[in-house]
């Protein structure tokens, strides 16, 4: 849905809203809309400054860490009681947590 | 017009580690509701998961059995939907970098070997287990496989039939029971098979619009989706409609899939680096340690025993295509001179009682090494071939050894002339007829009076003597 090229700016429309709304399972006002397509255009011309700088010998940035193989061993250890992990579901039956029904 | 069909597979491999890719709650299956789970697999907010080294080693050792490049360095990603399985909403999977890639598999089809193409192989968690009630408003789940450390393994898309599929799916869980990294149980679902599959007409270079489809869990499913799905875009493309890309659910006992979304939702999960785990580098040193633990796979196995205990090519083929049951072959065959008895005992008897009794190799109640003293029991002349099924049926009901069996049922070949004899003199008087048949040159008359002789040892004599008493018997009367 974006593709941010070299120094095009990102036209933000109202469907482009609406996409990513329905994504994130947000339902917004008309008003709400109007003022996001001005605040994700600022947020995206802001990041598009960045491609004006000539990266191509630069390789990406998977982690901000220079950190690799943090392992842990392969060990049983105990689970949290099955109470404790249901203790914040607002709904549960039977020992399991419980949603409105969802059907794929 | 003539189509062909084209087929691509990702099979989901749970991983058989004893606990989970980022936390230490147990794997095992089954355990009483959300009672295998904590604070991280079920995502609570400031918990920081750690990867599990052994499901590295695993991703590894299945990538170099399936002859992949290694990526020397690979990283996680988070793959976002909304979906009550994942209580993280989000599935932590690989994107761009997996683990994995450029590999192949041969499978043995009809008219000789075919390579199949595999795109990647990448590390991923699985998912709770939701149950939907029919008559209910609402969706109960159970998180205890959240988390369950997955390989996820993708093919070309090189299959054209629904056999080649089913021949890539079980050469696949050979290799990956050989190598040991999943117990590949289909009914419980440690390794499941989505279907990607399009048709085109015969001849045409371009690929058809694809459909997918999900929850296949035996191999029959497999093949009869495949066969299904191709038959339902060929009757699409017939009568003028299009094909749409979607995912369908195959349901097993209709025995016909159906389209898993009413609206078209867009597939748009957003990856992006998970920042919460740190790359993953397979330097070579570590490669080789890997590639050094790995055992023999299939393809060696079976070349080995063709060259090495000089069995049939035949042979070979259905014995290496069971880890349980090669392992039992080699066990018997080391401690036996005669391999080929060995073989013809497993694809014979017990093959057949296994069946019988809806039994796998796995599990066979006794030791291979008392295949290798029955099949030297009869070698010796000790029993015969027919006695020997009989003590092999005995074997599988009782914890005995071949030895013990033999001497408490007094099944030991009857060498003893005087006693033959006996029974000799004993047929030919009970069968006058035959005797005369005999005398006229009726050399089936013969087979008869062996035959009757047998039955009244109990299939004891020992045939070569048998048959010479009788002879001798039956000349001296033609004096």
């Amino acid at each position: 849905m974006f593709t941010i090229r070299k120094g095009i700016y990102m036209k933000v429309t109202k469907e482009t809203i609406e996409y990513v709304a329905n994504l994130a399972r947000l339902k917004l006002t008309e008003e709400e809309k109007e003022k996001f397509i001005r605040d994700m255009e600022n947020i995206i011309s802001y990041v598009d400054k960045l491609n004006e700088l000539d990266t191509s010998e630069i390789a990406p940035t998977d982690h901000v860490i220079p950190i690799n193989n943090v392992f842990r061993d392969d060990e049983v250890l105990d689970s949290y009681p099955k109470d404790k992990m249901l203790m914040n579901a607002p709904s549960k039956e039977n020992g399991c947590f419980k949603v409105p029904k969802v059907v794929e | 017009m003539e189509y062909e069909i084209i087929i691509g597979l990702e099979v989901h491999v749970e991983l058989s580690t004893k606990s989970k890719i980022y936390c230490s709650c147990t794997t095992d299956f089954g355990g009483e509701a959300n009672t295998h789970i904590c604070p991280i697999c079920t995502g609570m907010p400031g918990v920081l998961p750690v990867l599990n080294k052994k499901v590295v080693e695993y991703a590894v050792k299945a990538g170099l059995a399936a002859n992949c490049s290694i990526a020397e360095y690979s990283k996680q990603d988070r793959k976002n939907y909304f979906y009550p399985d994942l209580p993280k909403a989000y599935q932590i999977s690989q994107y761009d970098l997996p683990l994995c890639q450029n590999g192949y598999i041969d499978i043995e089809v009809e008219g000789g070997a075919k390579r199949i193409g595999i795109t990647r192989i990448h590390i991923e968690e699985d998912a709770g287990k939701l149950m939907h009630d029919e008559n209910e408003t609402d969706t109960l789940i159970d998180y205890n496989r959240c988390g369950v450390p997955l390989i996820e393994i993708v093919t070309e898309p090189d299959m054209r039939s629904a056999q080649e599929a089913r021949a890539f799916v079980e050469s696949l869980r050979n290799i990956l029971q050989y190598i040991d990294i999943s117990d590949c149980k289909m009914q419980e679902g440690s390794l499941r098979v989505d279907v990607n599959l399009s048709v085109r007409p015969k001849g045409q270079k371009e690929f058809g619009t694809r459909t997918e489809m999900k929850n296949l869990n035996s191999l029959r499913s497999i093949v009869r989706a495949i066969e299904s799905e191709a038959k339902r875009q060929i009757e699409v493309i017939e009568s003028g409609g299009i094909i749409v890309q979607e995912t369908r659910r195959w349901d097993d006992q209709k025995g016909i899939s159906y389209s898993m979304r009413t609206k078209e939702e867009a597939h748009d999960y957003r990856y992006f680096p998970e920042p919460d785990l740190m790359p993953v580098v397979v330097d070579e040193k570590w490669k080789e340690e890997i590639k050094r633990s790995l055992p023999e796979l299939p393809d060696a196995r079976r070349k080995r025993y063709i060259s090495g205990y000089g069995l049939p090519e035949y042979d070979a083929s259905i014995l290496t295509g069971s880890k349980a049951l090669a392992d039992f072959f080699e066990n018997a065959a080391v401690k036996s001179n005669n391999p080929k008895a060995v073989s013809n005992f497993i694809l014979g008897d017990v093959s057949r009682i296994l069946n019988d009794k809806g039994m796998e190799a796995e599990d066979i109640p006794f030791p291979a090494e008392y295949l290798a003293r029955l099949v030297k029991l009869v070698d010796m002349g000790t029993i015969s071939t027919t006695i020997a099924k009989k003590v092999l049926e005995i074997m599988f009901e009782q914890e005995k050894d071949p030895e013990a069996i033999v001497k408490e049922e007094g099944l030991e070949v009857v060498s003893d002339e005087k006693a033959l004899i006996e029974v000799v003199k004993k047929v030919i008087s009970n069968n006058e007829k035959s005797v005369e048949d005999y005398r006229k040159g009726k050399d089936k008359a013969f087979g008869f009076l062996v035959g009757q002789a047998m039955k009244e040892t109990k299939g004891k004599a020992n045939p070569k003597l048998l048959n010479k008493l009788l002879k001798e018997e039956l000349e001296k009367k033609n004096l």
